[in-house]
């Protein structure tokens, strides 16, 4: 089961960034909830909450399009 | 937030003064008429670390902090919009390169970029497509040994120079990011001449037929070119132009003071004139307004905290809104004399409307920034009457 304060700090940067009620498994890009700046957003606030880098081999829309795809990418990169 | 500089980053700003003063401002107008800069002053820019600002020092870059980047900004747009201008391309697109490069990518370019031996372009915009730009029609086809690439680029600052081009194309479909060096057979550049203004950035179209090049000039990954590659650019490109704006504002404060304290009508220099005192308040005001927003971002840049990409944005929008209106009334105070090429006012003005349409026009900054506020109000909202029914 997916740690609560991650999915609850995935959650608090989405809805300063997107929207705040969003399913676990709904597509945030594909609502059109997101405007351009979205991206590098999420990247600094995923890098700033969770103390790791995005690299260019993360670049994998299965580790950012919903908060359930965000949560495993963040417990991926933390438990590296 | 400090808003007093550092000792360190006075002595920069000097340095980039000093700099600017003797070897831009002089000739800034001359470069105006030639539309073109002399490459003696980007091998000066090369060698005084300017052209590498941003780049980490692994790669042999000067590694500014973002204020002091921001300081070489406007100390450059001070002195000549078209020196911003490439200054921020460059900049653009060795900050991809760093952000989201492969290592053989950093490796190869990174250097070079940062000492001026390279020159780089960024190539989003189209004849077809401007604000709209994650809907580009240059077009990427995947082979087995590399991409095939057509399409056209236009307006492309210091496209005429570039060595290489960060060209935003579709992949199946998707906006992706290539590396394209001058040279790939199919790769064309034509020289645009008579802009209204930045027209010594020497702009260019790109033309792309059947241009093939390796699997390793993707930047990124496939479908990640617009949001990240080009998200992680166009932030810089914001950053650059607001600090440039600012620093293009002073010049033309500078101009209209000199003026007024000078020119003389019924009997006293313009300055005792109070519509007169009115644009100057105006344009000082609004410049330390800019001066205050740029600080921002570039606090925020130095903490790397995400709320910097809509301060950029911000930033931006004002700066270059202000700095329109700020030319557009040192033109009004110099009169005819400031339509006359004997003055620079007149290009300060040109430069000035186009700060207004790059890196994003003021309309859709407009629409980016609306959106956010409204988003951040609504949560607001929300959480306020969270709090309020938990302590009821």
């Amino acid at each position: 089961m997916a740690d609560e304060k991650v999915v609850a700090k995935i959650r608090e940067i989405l809805a300063q960034f997107a929207a705040e009620d969003v399913e676990q498994d709904q597509d945030i890009f594909a609502t059109g909830l997101v405007n351009s700046l979205f991206a590098m957003q999420l990247v600094l606030s995923l890098e700033g909450e969770f103390n790791f880098e995005v690299a260019d081999e993360d670049l994998d829309i299965n580790n950012f399009n919903s908060v359930n795809a965000l949560v495993g990418f963040v417990e991926k990169k933390t438990s590296a | 937030m400090d808003i007093e500089l550092s000792a360190e980053q006075r002595l920069a700003q000097e340095e980039f003064r000093d700099f600017a003063q003797a070897e831009i401002a002089p000739f800034a107008d001359q470069y105006d008429r030639d539309e073109a800069l002399p490459s003696a002053l980007i091998k000066k820019m090369g060698a005084a670390g300017y052209l590498g600002a941003v780049v980490p020092s692994e790669y042999g870059g000067r590694n500014m902090g973002a204020i002091e980047f921001g300081l070489l900004c406007e100390e450059i747009g001070r002195s000549s919009a078209s020196v911003i201008s490439l200054l921020t391309v460059q900049g653009m697109v060795c900050q991809a390169l760093a952000r989201w490069g492969s290592a053989a990518q950093k490796e190869q370019w990174l250097p070079r970029l940062a000492s001026g031996e390279k020159m780089a372009a960024f190539g989003l915009t189209e004849p077809n497509i401007g604000s709209d730009a994650s809907n580009v029609e240059t077009a990427a086809v995947e082979g087995e040994e590399g991409f095939i690439l057509n399409g056209h680029k236009q307006w492309i600052s210091c496209g005429q120079l570039a060595d290489v081009f960060l060209i935003i194309a579709q992949c199946e479909g998707k906006p992706s990011a290539f590396l394209v060096e001058r040279e790939c057979p199919g790769f064309s550049v034509e020289p645009i001449t008579g802009m209204l203004g930045f027209r010594s950035a020497m702009l260019a179209k790109l033309h792309m037929e059947d241009c093939a090049i390796p699997l390793e000039n993707l930047v990124g990954r496939v479908g990640f070119g617009f949001s990240h590659v080009a998200g992680a650019a166009l932030d810089h490109g914001r950053y650059c132009v607001g600090w440039g704006c600012l620093g293009l504002a002073e010049a033309c404060i500078d101009a209209a003071l000199d003026y007024a304290g000078t020119r003389k009508q019924f009997g006293a220099p313009l300055k005792n004139h109070q519509l007169i005192q009115q644009m100057l308040a105006e344009m000082i005001t609004n410049t330390k307004a800019t001066r205050l927003l740029c600080y921002h971002s570039g606090f925020l840049k130095e903490k790397g905290d995400p709320a910097l990409i809509m301060e950029t944005s911000i930033t931006k929008y004002f700066a270059s809104r202000s700095v329109a209106k700020i030319a557009d009334d040192t033109l009004q105070i110099h009169g005819a004399n400031g339509c006359s090429s004997e003055y620079p006012v007149q290009r300060y003005l040109r430069d000035a409307k186009i700060m207004e349409i790059i890196e994003g026009s003021t309309q859709i900054q407009q629409i980016i920034i609306a959106k956010s506020g409204l988003m951040e109000h609504a949560l607001e909202r929300r959480r306020a009457r969270k709090r309020q029914a938990q302590n009821a």
